[in-house]
């Protein structure tokens, strides 16, 4: 972008014109502070980014990035429906301001696809919201799967984020490890065996792997998670149906 | 959120100037996870935030020197809870720091923010109090020395002046064989603010310090003078007579939501009395 060409919005993706941003008009009385460059890597693609210093990262990863897979919930930390990897801990995004992790490596839950427990063997272009088919799962995201830890689902990227921050420091963790480990992700459809349970599964040494990847279900497999799992259905995956802008 | 000017200084005489420009029109961000927090609320109103985290003379570690633990002033809970000598010389610390929100909040949260917040339910305020902390302070004069009890003042108050920052906390390391404990009330196991928090520290010397909050404006530390607390051999119903004078300043407010007067007055004997008992079975424990 070319300094003044466009009036610079706080966090506006760089180099991208102001088309397909919001197009109501700001009220008069807004004040916008002034939008500073930084450069973050998320799922470990560096981006170039303006923000303005009062704009959280949960902000910046949604609505500028829109990585809408990290959930805005109860903006006190308090729930953990926004935690994300920042340069490998488990943060709230919504207590960390975007400009302070300049420079910084920010892992999401659109990240996590592929991921091998405690390690960061990434497939593909996870930078981008696209729907991830079930041969790039995560072993986490996997087991969460085979559990039918996810109800609703909206605590779920929260829950997967605090669980990979676990394992990664702990690979054979015990319940109450991981029951501390989790202690600040809130589900309120109350899955806090099943979310357990996976987390406990995924750092076992059970084989897991996608539906339809590799022949029959293995025991236990049933076959309501069976179906989730062979094949992509963009519909039931709205947030990750909308392509990055 | 309100809009603010975002500064990152990078040397301490720069954050202490910033900080001493803009006096009550600034506020110091360090892990934000009580700040952005006011920000985002509007408890807080800084025209300028001025993150301390490229401060180069301010340490996220911790580190040993001249007899002292020196825990950097951007430390984080998380950090302190797992620093092998915190967990060896300084337990309550490290149990305290432990409890400390969740794991999210401890990556962030650091234990000089905590201290300069001076919530009266700070879960490490009574194990610095134990241990008597010293407090370093740099502002635009230098640096000073504060005594743990002596920074505390109120709910939010402490005897930070104006430019004046934390840049470290040190602890003596113990001379003596000690055994001490944090022990906590809370309404729920897991995330949840403390109804009363406590620390104590007995010593084989016979001494014994016992530090609480939640339990009125700001954290109180009472040394006991009986002999009666830091002897291992003393009697249960001796132990409760002894603690009632160093519990009398208790007063909780009837206000909170978390708990009522009454019962965190009860609590607080209960908790003082296991946590006595736990400093001893520690100290029992020490290598002669």
């Amino acid at each position: 972008m070319i300094d003044g060409e466009v009036p610079a919005r706080s966090g506006m993706p760089v180099g991208e014109p102001g088309e397909g941003g919001p197009s109501e008009a700001v009220p008069s009385t807004a004040v916008w502070s002034e939008a500073v460059p930084i450069e973050i890597s998320v799922n470990g693609r560096s981006r170039r980014l303006n923000v303005a210093a009062h704009h959280t990262l949960l902000e910046v990863l949604r609505d500028d990035l829109r990585l809408t897979g990290t959930k805005e919930c109860c903006l006190v930390g308090e729930c953990g429906a926004c935690t994300v990897l920042l340069d490998s801990r488990s943060v709230d995004s919504c207590l960390v301001l975007a400009i302070e992790v300049d420079g910084g490596e920010v892992l999401t839950v659109e990240g996590l696809a592929g991921v091998a427990v405690g390690g960061a063997s990434v497939v593909g272009d996870p930078g981008t919201a696209t729907v991830a088919g079930p041969a790039d799962l995560g072993r986490l995201q996997l087991a969460f799967l085979r559990t039918g830890a996810a109800q609703c689902g909206f605590c779920i990227p929260g829950q997967l984020m605090a669980a990979e921050a676990l394992l990664r420091r702990t690979a054979h963790p015990t319940r109450s490890e991981v029951e501390e480990g989790l202690a600040g992700n809130l589900c309120r459809c109350a899955g806090y065996e099943q979310i357990m349970e996976a987390v406990l599964l995924a750092a076992s040494d059970a084989p897991l792997h996608a539906g339809g990847e590799g022949g029959s279900p293995e025991p236990g497999h049933h076959a309501a998670a069976s179906s989730k799992t062979t094949g992509p259905d963009p519909a039931s995956v709205p947030d990750a149906s909308i392509a990055p802008q | 959120m309100r809009p603010f000017r975002y500064e990152r200084p990078s040397t301490l005489a720069a954050a202490v100037a910033l900080l001493a420009d803009e006096g009550d029109r600034a506020r110091p961000l360090a892990g934000g996870t009580d700040l952005i927090i006011n920000l985002r609320d509007g408890s807080a109103t800084p025209d300028v935030v001025v993150d301390l985290k490229g401060v180069s003379e301010l340490s996220a570690g911790l580190a040993v020197a001249g007899g002292r633990l020196v825990v950097g002033g951007l430390a984080v809970m998380e950090d302190i809870a797992a620093d092998p000598v915190v967990r060896g010389s300084f337990p309550a610390l490290a149990e305290a720091a432990a409890v400390v929100g969740s794991v999210q909040i401890r990556n962030r949260a650091t234990l000089a923010g905590n201290i300069c917040n001076a919530s009266p339910a700070a879960d490490t305020s009574p194990a610095l109090l134990v241990y008597d902390a010293t407090v370093l302070c740099a502002g635009p004069a230098g640096e000073r020395r504060v005594p743990i009890d002596a920074f505390f003042r109120g709910p939010g108050e402490t005897a930070l002046e104006r430019g004046e920052l934390v840049s470290a906390i040190e602890l003596p390391l113990p001379t003596v064989p000690g055994g001490s404990t944090h022990a906590r009330r809370t309404r729920r196991r897991g995330h949840d603010l403390a109804s009363i928090t406590l620390a104590c520290l007995v010593t084989a010397d016979g001494g014994a310090r016992l530090a609480y909050g939640s339990v009125g404006p700001r954290p109180v530390l009472r040394i006991d003078r009986s002999g009666v607390l830091g002897d291992p051999r003393s009697s249960f119903e001796d132990r409760v007579a002894a603690l009632e004078p160093l519990l009398a300043d208790a007063t909780p407010s009837p206000r909170s939501m978390r708990a009522s007067p009454a019962y965190r007055l009860a609590m607080l004997r209960v908790l003082a009395l296991r946590a006595l008992a736990v400093g001893h079975e520690r100290l029992a424990r020490v290598p002669a």
